[in-house]
């Protein structure tokens, strides 16, 4: 059981000093202070750096949720950021209507995002059902033309807002007050607890349901699941959606939290998605992990910024996220393979000594 | 076996979409490292620059900024540091770097680009001590804030002299216009330009192309912007004027490819071109962000900081138009000398807005 443990922590932990070692040496390489990156990167981070951390891991992490559901069905949702900047763009538009007052605007907000984020997910689904599009050349499209639709309908329907157009912002009485985990102007989100909950909602959902069995087993094997009657059209339908409707989510906390308006670039952060699905690699799909792996990407991001100042390119930390995710997908398929190698060993083993045993019950 | 195909594929794919974000950037990290946290100096001053995504090495916008802030050291001593933005980061990101020098003491601080606009107006009211200023910023709330400047420029003037040139000395009529990304910033470029040429030329053709409708990945493009100035020469433009940042290496490639003309922006872009390009680069729209960083640090210095918005204009030179190259014909110059008295003397009114 703890050698168990110990080998499904162990190519985690290789994985990212791996990826710290590797970046040292481009710096070194490349003529910078790998020791400035090391004290600069693993320095504990100040109050309000910290809140940012937790504020981003909740994003990272939703916005990993709505991949991994893919990924267990076999599926790349690729398009995570183009569901997530949809369900951002018609959640705002929605809130900022004033078509429900007060405070109720959250769920409903909510809501929209999600069907925003399913929908926009869905067109995927279907072509890739109904034409065998492949779901990640289609999402890759949508993705830009979710940007660019969102960008349109923004400056075309929005406020102006210095150079550039947002929505219409919160009232005062539809903004949550947050966690006052530090002192001074900064706070943990209050819609940071999606993240909690769609953390829960899917380690049920995928462990302990039939849909998640059904799931599973789809993405395990198509044929074996198709010949126990799971309908894989269906299944592929409801899987994008659901991811999609996640993904949905993703800014959610922040818009509620902080920003209170959606308009490109200053009052939306994109990329998440593609953050998300790096995420749900690391975290291999499983709750725990997503969660770990995304406070993690939260925390070297975080970290980079004061980067500039010691002359290194805060940019540099994307190779560092590239190496974990890589080198974790590595690392674990050797340990798969190591285990399997093993347990056909100690079945021949078995094999060997349960022979004459059943010759001597023969004699 | 499928299974591990297809994680391991998604596990690469991620890694590169991760990886992209870092590759403009890999060539300019190097030589940060030595400029860059140089110390020095007597006085009190202490500067920082926040750039904005793309950050030095531009050979545009934060250049400029850049050497602004070399010529105000050779004026007086004083440390500086520098701080740039990633792509993808939020705002709680960017306050946290203008937090990060206010506290490191700091108390010069200049964001890069209107995207500070709205961090620096967060920040500022909690460091009454630090001087801020914005390069093409602006106070997104009613609440003004007495430590903050917003550099401003007459970007529409500018771009009206290198319209007029344009429209000059084109031999085909057709003149095009690549801009980054389609905000009212970067319409203040098209429409002075757009209404320069039609000052020579009421019948002129100019073709305009945004790379982005929001998203500044515009400016910061290459490969889009040599893409839609590749089809604004194919059409038969010999003149494209691009207001697109980074991306508009990629519309000098263009040009030089097509043997025909393009316009810099911002910096004198002549000056950073490479020789294949050199011939194919017209002139530049000059937007004199150095003078503004200089001349706001100066002020500081001198104990009486700039604050509300300053416009450089035609009038300050604040902008104006390159002749490096000697690609502007002696008449073009003298013409656009008029035009340039005329829009300081306010007879020509040049547009804000397409």
């Amino acid at each position: 059981m703890i050698r168990r443990g110990f080998f499904s922590l162990l190519p985690a932990v290789v994985a990212v000093v791996l990826a710290m070692v590797v970046t040292g040496l481009v710096i070194a390489l490349t003529g910078g202070s790998a020791g400035q990156f090391y004290s600069t990167i693993l320095s504990v981070p100040i109050p309000r750096v910290s809140v940012t951390i937790v504020n981003q891991t909740a994003m990272i992490a939703i916005s990993a949720f709505a991949a991994a559901i893919a990924f267990r069905m076999n599926l790349f949702n690729i398009g995570v950021e183009g569901q997530y900047i949809a369900g951002s763009c018609a959640g705002a538009f929605f809130a900022g209507s004033g078509l429900v007052a007060g405070p109720a605007v959250i769920p409903a907000t909510l809501v929209v995002a999600v069907v925003a984020g399913a929908a926009w997910a869905s067109i995927g689904g279907f072509l890739l059902v109904g034409r065998g599009v492949s779901e990640v050349i289609s999402a890759i499209m949508l993705n830009y033309v979710a940007l660019t639709m969102a960008g349109y309908l923004v400056n075309r329907y929005g406020v102006a807002s210095g150079y550039t157009f947002t929505t219409n912002p919160l009232e005062l009485n539809q903004q949550p007050v947050g966690f006052q985990v530090v002192d001074g102007p900064y706070q943990v989100w209050a819609l940071a607890i999606i993240a909690v909950l769609v953390a829960i909602g899917y380690w049920v959902l995928i462990n302990h349901t039939r849909f998640g069995f059904d799931l599973r087993a789809s993405g395990a094997s198509s044929t074996a699941a198709a010949a126990s009657g799971v309908d894989a059209k269906k299944m592929t339908l409801i899987a994008m959606a659901l991811s999609g409707g996640v993904a949905g989510l993703v800014w959610m906390p922040a818009f509620f939290g902080s920003v209170h308006k959606f308009g490109i670039p200053e009052n939306f952060q994109s990329g998440l998605g593609f953050t998300g699905l790096a995420v749900a690699l690391l975290g291999r799909n499983r709750s725990i992990g997503i969660l770990v792996g995304s406070l993690l990407f939260a925390f070297l991001s975080a970290q980079s910024n004061d980067l500039q100042s010691v002359g290194v390119a805060p940019e540099i930390i994307s190779i560092t996220q590239g190496v974990v995710v890589l080198a974790v997908v590595v690392a674990y398929e050797i340990v798969r393979r190591l285990q399997i190698r093993r347990e056909q060993e100690s079945v021949a083993r078995e094999l060997a000594s349960a022979r004459p045993t059943a010759e001597e019950a023969s004699r | 076996m499928r299974r591990l195909s297809t994680f391991a594929a998604a596990g690469i794919t991620a890694s590169a979409l991760l990886l992209t974000a870092c590759g403009t950037n890999a060539d300019t990290s190097s030589d940060e490292g030595s400029a860059s946290a140089s110390s020095g100096g007597s006085g009190d001053l202490k500067v920082a620059l926040a750039y904005d995504v793309g950050g030095r090495g531009d050979k545009s916008f934060n250049d400029a900024a850049y050497a602004g802030l070399q010529e105000a050291k050779k004026a007086a001593e004083f440390e500086s540091t520098e701080g740039e933005a990633s792509t993808d980061e939020d705002e709680a990101t960017r306050e946290n770097r203008l937090r990060g020098f206010a506290d490191d003491g700091y108390n010069v601080v200049v964001g890069v680009g209107f995207a500070y606009s709205e961090s620096v107006n967060a920040v500022a009211p909690d460091y009454p001590d630090v001087n801020f200023a914005i390069i093409d910023g602006f106070d997104p709330d009613e609440e003004e804030n007495a430590n903050v400047a917003y550099l401003t420029f007459a970007e529409e003037q500018g771009s009206f002299l290198v319209g007029a040139a344009a429209a000059l000395q084109t031999e085909s009529d057709q003149i095009g216009f690549v801009g980054g990304v389609n905000n009212a910033l970067i319409q203040k470029f098209e429409a002075g330009y757009v209404a320069g040429a039609k000052e020579v030329n009421p019948d002129i053709d100019v073709a305009v192309t945004y790379l982005e409708e929001t998203d500044v990945s515009g400016f910061n493009a290459p490969d889009d912007g040599q893409a839609a100035a590749t089809a604004m020469y194919d059409d038969g433009a010999d003149i494209v004027y691009h207001a697109s940042g980074a991306s508009g290496a990629g519309v000098f490639d263009a040009a030089t490819q097509a043997d025909k003309f393009a316009i810099g922006v911002d910096s004198d872009q002549w000056q950073s071109a490479s020789a294949e390009q050199k011939p194919h680069i017209m002139t530049s729209m000059l937007k004199r962000v150095d003078v503004a960083t200089k001349d706001f640090i100066a002020s500081v210095e001198s104990g009486s900081p700039q604050t509300g918005y300053t416009t450089f204009d035609l009038k300050a030179d604040g902008v104006g138009y390159s002749t490096s190259g000697d690609l502007l014909t002696a008449d073009t110059i003298s013409q656009l000398d008029g035009f340039k008295q005329q829009i300081v003397d306010g007879d020509i009114k040049v547009p804000t807005a397409p």
